[in-house]
This record gives C-alpha cells, sequence and structure tokens, in this order.
C-alpha cells in the first residue's frame, strides 16, 4: 500500500484534481483494511493489554529492587553512592552500623520516591556491591496515592525479578 | 379520523424506534469501523458478565456515564439559549423524516396505509427548509455558551450550510425535473421502473452528477468529515459544543447521528430508489411469495449454521483464554445462532409456500421496508467509511469547493436537464 507521495507544491494531475476518482482510490484502501482485519481478528496488532504483555529487553530498567546477601539481609553497604549519582534525588539513605564488624555500614532505612525517579539507572551503575538492580521488569505503577509510590526497604528487598511484586 | 390518528402514531413509533435504535449501532459502527481501519480492535472491553458482543455494551456504558455526569453551566452563558439549543438541534434532526417514505403500503383488513407519516406535497421543500433549520441549535449553541472556540464553530457552521445549502437545492432541482413533483413518494414511485428494460430508473442514473452534488452537500450539511470544520478538534477544541456535559452533550452527539440517518435516508430516497427493490417490483414479489418466502427462510437457517459454526470453532481456539465470564461468550453466541436457526426451521415446517395473498402482501411490504432500511444503514455505513478515509477541508479550500466547484456544476447539471427533459 505504497501511493505515490507528491513533494509539498507538486503538481497533480488532471485525474487527481478531479479528486472523485482519488476518494474512490482512498476508499478502496480503507475498506481492504477493515475487510482483512474482519476476517483475521487475531492478527491485529494489538496487545490485549492487561492479560498479554509485550516481551521486553532483559535490559529494560523497571522499578528497582534491593539484592540480599546469602543471610537474607541487605547487601546494600549505606555509601551513598546511588543518592549521590541520582539526578532526581529521589533516593533518600539512612546509616547505620552493621552488627558484623567486618562490614562498616548497612541501610538503616533506603526510600526511594518512585515518582520522582527518571528511571535513569545511574543508581545501578553506580552502586560499588552490585546492591540496586532495575532488573524486576515492572513498568505498570499506579496507586490511589501519593504516598504509594514513596516505597521503603522492606519494599525494594521483596521486588522480584519474574515481574510479580 | 381515529385511525387516521393512530397510524400515524404508529407509524412515528417506527421511525422513531428504527433511528434511535440506530445511534447506538452507529456510535459503535463508527468506533469498530475506525479501529478496523487503521489496524486497531476498537472497543471489546464492556460486558455484562462477559457478553461483549464485539463492543457493542460501550454505548450502553456510554449512556450511563453521560446520564450520571454532573450538568456543569460555566459562568457567563446565556441561560435559556444555552438550554435550549441542545433540544433544538436533537429535535430538528429527527423532524425531517416526517416526509420520507419507508416503505409503500402495508395492507390491513383491505386497507391501504402508505408508509410515509406525512405525505406533503411539497416533500423536498419541507426537507429544504428543516436542514437549514438545523444550523439555529448549532449557531445558538455556539453564541450562547460564551466561549470563542464555540462561537467560530457556530461561525464557520452558518457559513458552510449556507453555501452547500445553494448547490444542494440546485442539485435537487435537477431531480425535481426529471420526476415532476415534489411529493417524495412521487418521486420514489419513479424510480421502480427499469430504462430500457435492464437499468433501475434510480435517481443516480439519470441524474449522475446531481447524485455525486448531493451527497457531498450532504456530508457538509452534516458537518460529518471531510467538512466538519465546525468541529475542528485540531483548531476549535471540539467547536460548537465544547461548553456542553452531561446529557445536553449527549444531545448533540445523538443529533449528529440521526442526522446521519436522515441525510442516508434522504440519498437513498432521491437517488436510490427509496424502498423500491432494484428488479423485483411489488407485483412479483406478491405472485412469487410461495417461491420467496421459503428461500429467504432457507438462506436465514444457512446463515444461521454458518455463524454458529464460525462461533464454536472460535469457543474451542479461544477455550480459557481469558479465564473468567468472556470465555463463555463464544459459546453462548453459538446457542443463539442454533436457536434462530430453529426458529426459521420451524418457519419452514409452518408450510410457507402456502401463503395467501394477504400474506404475500404482507411480504412484499415487510421486503421493501428492509431494502430502504437496508439502504439506509449502507449509506451511514458509506458516512462512516469516507470519515475515517478522508482528511479534513482547509477552511479556504471548503469556500472554494462550494462556491467555485459545485455551484457551477449544479448549475450546468440544472441547465443540462432542463434542456434534456425540454426536448424529450
Ligand atoms: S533510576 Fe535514576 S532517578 Fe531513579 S533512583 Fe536511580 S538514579 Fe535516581
Ligand atoms: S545501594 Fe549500593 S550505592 Fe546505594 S547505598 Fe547501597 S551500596 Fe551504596
Amino acid at each position: 500500500m505504497n501511493g505515490k507521495v507528491h513533494g509539498y507544491g507538486g503538481k497533480m494531475t488532471l485525474g487527481e484534481r478531479l479528486y472523485l476518482g482519488e476518494i474512490f482510490r482512498g476508499l478502496g484502501i480503507t475498506i481492504r483494511h477493515v475487510i482483512r482485519n474482519l476476517l483475521h481478528t487475531g492478527d491485529l496488532p494489538t496487545v490485549q493489554y492487561p492479560e498479554e504483555r509485550r516481551a521486553y529487553s532483559e535490559r529494560f530498567r523497571g522499578r528497582h529492587r534491593l539484592m540480599k546477601r546469602e543471610d537474607g539481609t541487605p547487601r546494600c553497604v549505606a555509601c551513598m553512592m546511588c543518592s549521590t549519582a541520582c539526578p532526581a534525588d529521589c533516593i533518600h539513605i539512612v546509616a547505620e552500623e552493621h552488627p558484623d564488624p567486618a562490614i562498616e555500614k548497612a541501610p538503616a532505612s533506603f526510600e526511594i520516591d518512585l515518582l520522582r525517579c527518571v528511571y535513569c539507572g545511574l543508581c545501578e551503575e553506580a552502586c560499588p556491591c552490585d546492591a540496586i538492580r532495575m532488573d524486576t521488569g515492572i513498568y505498570d505503577l499506579a496507586a490511589d496515592s501519593r504516598e504509594k509510590f514513596w516505597v521503603d526497604k522492606d519494599f525494594l528487598l521483596n521486588n522480584t525479578t519474574d515481574g510479580t511484586r | 379520523m381515529t385511525d387516521l390518528v393512530l397510524t400515524t402514531f404508529l407509524k412515528m413509533a417506527f421511525i422513531l424506534a428504527v433511528i434511535l435504535g440506530l445511534v447506538p449501532v452507529l456510535i459503535w459502527a463508527e468506533r469498530k469501523g475506525s479501529a478496523f481501519i487503521q489496524d486497531r480492535t476498537g472497543p471489546n472491553r464492556a460486558g455484562i458478565a462477559g457478553i461483549r458482543l464485539a463492543g457493542l455494551i460501550h454505548p450502553i456504558a456510554d449512556v450511563l456515564k453521560l446520564l450520571f455526569k454532573e450538568d456543569v453551566r460555566p459562568a457567563g452563558v446565556h441561560r435559556v439559549l444555552y438550554a435550549l439549543a441542545p433540544f433544538l438541534v436533537f429535535f430538528v434532526s429527527l423532524l425531517t423524516y416526517a416526509v420520507i417514505p419507508f416503505g409503500d403500503y402495508l395492507e390491513v383488513g383491505g386497507r391501504r396505509i402508505p408508509l410515509v407519516v406525512a405525505d406533503l406535497d411539497v416533500g423536498i421543500l419541507y426537507v429544504l427548509a428543516i436542514a437549514s433549520l438545523g444550523t439555529y441549535g448549532i449557531v445558538m449553541g455556539g453564541w450562547a455558551s460564551n466561549n470563542k472556540y464555540t462561537f467560530l464553530g457556530a461561525v464557520r457552521s452558518t457559513s458552510q450550510m449556507i453555501s452547500y445549502e445553494i448547490s444542494m437545492g440546485l442539485a435537487l432541482m435537477g431531480l425535481l425535473l426529471v420526476s415532476q413533483s415534489l411529493r417524495l413518494t412521487d418521486v420514489v414511485a419513479g424510480q421502480g421502473v427499469l430504462l430500457w428494460g435492464f437499468l433501475p430508473r434510480w435517481g443516480v442514473v439519470i441524474q449522475p452528477l446531481g447524485a455525486i452534488l448531493f451527497m457531498t452537500a450532504a456530508f457538509a450539511e452534516t458537518n460529518r468529515n471531510p467538512f466538519d470544520l465546525p468541529e475542528g478538534e485540531s483548531e476549535l477544541v471540539s467547536g460548537y459544543h465544547l461548553e456542553y456535559s452531561s446529557m445536553k452533550f449527549a444531545l448533540f452527539f445523538m443529533a449528529e447521528y440521526t442526522n446521519l440517518v436522515v441525510a442516508s435516508a434522504l440519498i437513498a430516497t432521491l437517488y436510490f430508489g427509496g424502498w423500491n427493490i432494484p428488479w423485483l417490483p411489488r407485483a412479483v414479489i406478491e405472485a412469487r411469495a410461495g417461491v420467496l418466502l421459503p428461500l429467504l427462510l432457507a438462506a436465514h437457517v444457512a446463515i444461521c449454521a454458518l455463524a454458529a459454526a464460525l462461533y464454536l470453532r472460535r469457543a474451542s481456539r479461544e477455550r480459557g483464554r481469558f479465564g473468567d465470564g468472556r470465555d463463555r461468550e463464544p459459546g453462548l453466541m453459538a446457542g443463539v445462532c442454533v436457536l434462530l436457526g430453529l426458529a426459521g426451521l420451524a418457519a419452514l415446517a409452518l408450510r410457507p409456500w402456502e401463503i395467501g395473498p394477504a400474506g404475500a402482501s404482507l411480504l412484499a411490504t415487510a421486503l421493501q421496508v428492509g431494502a430502504f432500511v437496508g439502504k439506509v444503514v449502507f449509506f451511514c455505513w458509506f458516512f462512516i467509511w469516507v470519515r475515517w478515509t478522508l482528511p479534513r477541508f482547509r477552511y479556504d479550500q471548503l469556500m472554494h469547493l462550494g462556491w467555485k466547484v459545485m455551484l457551477p456544476l449544479a448549475l450546468a447539471n440544472l441547465v443540462l436537464t432542463a434542456v434534456v427533459v425540454a426536448l424529450v
């Protein structure tokens, strides 16, 4: 269905200037679409969104998650690299002493304001311990109040990569 | 006298039922049709217990939403005119229907009831007069809303209507010369014969240029794309009904579609033979009713069987696709189709080939009304089809087309027709 494309201000032929024939040509094109789509409803490119989802690249940056050590505590050492790198200033960390003397610090609280986040991934890159990742694949963020987008440490620790929350 | 009143009311009820029943279907066709033209799926979500009817439930949801919406009245509106405008638009859009014949006659108990509400002998003049009244509602709505966008929409609407009404009237005059009558029933009856024995003497055959001009003008009169400048959402937000909400907006919206039905009915009546079925005049239907009716019933059964089979195939293909009530839909629809088919079979068992003369007359009437409604539905679809094919005119192009192209063409058509009619 590649029609001839005229440049702006190009000369039209007499047939095109009579307009009527071109109208019927256009009508023919649209009715072909209707009939094809009526006969093959299944082939429409539309994704039936909540039920069907488009497959995203593995590098897609979805909602963040905090990684865990083997014993289940956060891997984060509260070095503040991520919150320093964050252009949106939306990571808020309060550090505390870690019980294990081999580790210097741990986050007492780790909160992200997802409404301010621009999903740039700089936090991921800045982290020296690979403690924060954006590989959950979750992109449909919806809530009925702004407060619910202010997510805390427990929430982030429990985000998974399989698309469920 | 009471008879006349009763039959008139029944005819009005029939027409109202058809038009108002068509409006939600048209809104659905507009959304679904545009979706298919643009390779989308269109409405398919709203449903009652999983029954979605390919989106036909959406208009119900729309109506409920509009009914319960707040009716906002902006500050500074002219209260009376603001409230009156949507009613006027809707009312006027229904008025034209009074003179459009939707069938030949209905024979009940030996009496023949003509199937037209008011068989005015100035029918076409009445149509033109009412068509120009429609502008008033738009102008009132646009002006009384106290908003410059609505006002601009109203101004555009007026200039457009005035420009295109002239060519519309002139195009119609050519038809008048041919049919020699202003009465719409005569115009339709005159289209029932064959030209040279094989071509239906439809308006479009003897007045092809007039038909094209009239249809173009009808598009302009109904403010449909490519002539929907009064609404022009790209520059006027949404034109004259911008400030309306809730049911007042719904009335404007419904008026657009009733106008569509009326314009389609006019095109069908004036140029496409009205209720005439080509090559199948009433006498033939009545004489051959014993063959036609069983054939029709058989076709009905076959179509039902085909539809049921398609639904069953879909049911088996899409089993458990959604995991809720929607999965039941194809099976249920297949059941409905089977029931309809069985009803057809039952009717076949009633010996339809022994249909009497009264029944034959009834069948002829039903077929003719069916043909008329079919033509109207086709032209409604045509309006929708054109809307999603063509881009909107620019304002100067619109005026250029109206005054410099259509008006001379309509005049030439009129002169030519007059010469031919005078010579023949
Ligand atoms: S993705 Fe970017 S904006 Fe979001 S938290 Fe990380 S650094 Fe900040
Ligand atoms: S997530 Fe990484 S960068 Fe951010 S504070 Fe914890 S260890 Fe540092």
